[in-house]
């Protein structure tokens, strides 16, 4: 029986992902087109905010995948500490740089939305401060995967800090709420509330959303294949060396 | 263990750079603040509180690396991880004598400090409970990143990026009781969590540090 650990395997992993590739941009391409456009062009203006509401449909998908993929580097993290798959430590490892500009656009698109509903570039909300603190693991994370020569201690080493780092982003996180009230709305998307947002903005939203998504993992797939390449290259080159 | 500590004590108190050199800082950090923002008697005692843990906090930061690099640099870490002591007793032992040679100091160097930042008097005794049982878990936290960053030459910088960001909690409670102090405020509330969290950090944090400290002693 096909398990999923099969994917474990290097040469498999590329053969499949590069079927997949293709399909999986090409996705993220029409849910990005479809739900940007619907969004921008298609969809009336909120009666408080204008037409400056249509930034959500950039700010909300890149803070779900931020958070998301941090996620998705934790559990890659797990498999890495548990099964010793190469291919899930570069998978996190590819992860990171995403999430990192995921979090960016969050914040950069928040403070433009920011600016002309509430006043201000920036305060210090809850929200905006985890997500902040979250960019700042998001850099270390990185910046120690630079730093060490060694593939495999590299690996474990971040795998480690992905692990008690998100016990500390999840600490922050709460922390930030106890120690400043905010300007930031609370959840508004989740699917078993009365209020969430008009369905008008609602569905080109999840379209959108889907959109991130599909980018995030075609992103991943290439980088994570680019990071498998570049290591059999370094391996080949040390053969030659040696030989 | 007990050998293990006094070692590491008095390293600290004879060799040089270490014991003092935090002390200093934190001196010359609360002493750079007044030059920034000017020498206003009541602006100062409203910022002197989060200025102080600040300053404990970078102080702190300073020490680190040198938990395991000396050790690691004339191989005595190997030594020690080949004795009995368990890795994760090695750490806390470790991270005790970073505690009492630079926490300790900055707890007790604080109220001096204080005066010259005009702290409100109530403000006192909420900023040395507050330091002294947040100091606790920034130098266990100090400890997992010192371990992870051992085996990299030139890794301090590295060191504060990967820190810093885990001190977030620590300094919101810490600072956020010293404040409601100096404001006359409640003060259980943030001191309650800040024990939770010097609790589950020394709990929980030495085995993390063992962990990575095996990865780099592989």
């Amino acid at each position: 029986m096909a398990s999923l650990w099969e994917y474990a395997n290097p040469k498999k992993f590329i053969a499949t992902s590069d079927r997949v590739l293709p399909y999986l941009g090409g996705l993220a391409l029409v849910c990005l087109v479809v739900g940007l456009s619907w969004g921008f062009w298609f969809t009336p203006e909120d009666f408080r905010q204008g037409h400056s509401v249509k930034i959500i449909y950039l700010h909300v998908p890149s803070a779900f995948m931020a958070i998301n993929v941090w996620i998705m580097m934790l559990v890659a993290s797990l498999i890495w500490i548990v099964r010793r798959h190469h291919v899930s430590a570069l998978a996190a490892r590819a992860a990171a740089p995403v999430g990192a500009v995921m979090t960016v656009i969050a914040l950069a698109t928040g403070a433009i939305w920011g600016q002309p509903i509430w006043g201000t570039w920036w305060v210090w909300d809850p929200r905006l401060t985890s997500f902040l603190i979250l960019f700042l693991f998001y850099l270390g994370y990185m910046a120690l995967w630079a730093a060490i020569e060694d593939d495999d201690t590299a690996a474990d080493l971040t795998a480690v800090l992905c692990l008690v780092g998100s016990v500390f982003a999840l600490l922050s996180r709460y922390a930030v709420i106890f120690w400043n009230q905010g300007l930031h709305q609370g959840a508004s998307l989740s699917l078993d509330k009365e209020e969430n947002v008009a369905d008008v903005f609602y569905f080109p939203l999840l379209v959108c959303i889907a959109g991130f998504v599909f980018l995030f993992l075609t992103l991943v797939l290439l980088r994570t294949q680019t990071e498998i390449r570049a290591r059999r290259m370094r391996a080949l080159q040390a053969r030659e060396r040696l030989g | 263990m007990i050998a293990l500590l006094t070692r590491d004590l008095r390293l600290a108190l004879r060799a040089g750079g270490g014991f003092g050199l935090g002390l200093a800082f934190f001196l010359i950090v609360v002493v750079m603040v007044p030059f920034a923002v000017g020498p206003r008697a009541d602006l100062l005692s409203s910022i002197a509180a989060g200025v102080l843990w600040i300053g404990a906090l970078l102080a702190c930061l300073l020490s680190l690396d040198r938990i395991f690099a000396l050790d690691w640099e004339d191989g005595s870490l190997d030594l020690l991880a080949t004795s009995p002591i368990p890795l994760e007793g090695l750490v806390s032992i470790k991270a005790l004598a970073h505690w009492l040679t630079t926490g300790l100091p900055l707890v007790a160097a604080a109220p001096v400090l204080a005066v010259m930042l005009n702290l409100p008097p109530q403000g006192f005794m909420p900023l040395i409970i507050s330091l002294l049982l947040g100091t606790p878990a920034l130098s266990v936290i100090g400890t997992f990143g010192a371990a992870l960053t051992v085996g990299i030459k030139r890794g301090g910088l590295l060191l504060s990026l990967l820190v810093l960001p885990l001190y977030v909690p620590t300094l919101i409670f810490g600072a956020e009781a010293a404040r409601r102090g100096a404001d006359g405020l409640d003060i259980t509330t943030p001191l309650a969590f800040l024990a939770g969290i010097t609790c589950g950090t020394i709990a929980l944090l030495p085995f993390a540090s063992a962990a990575v400290l095996r990865i780099n002693l592989r």
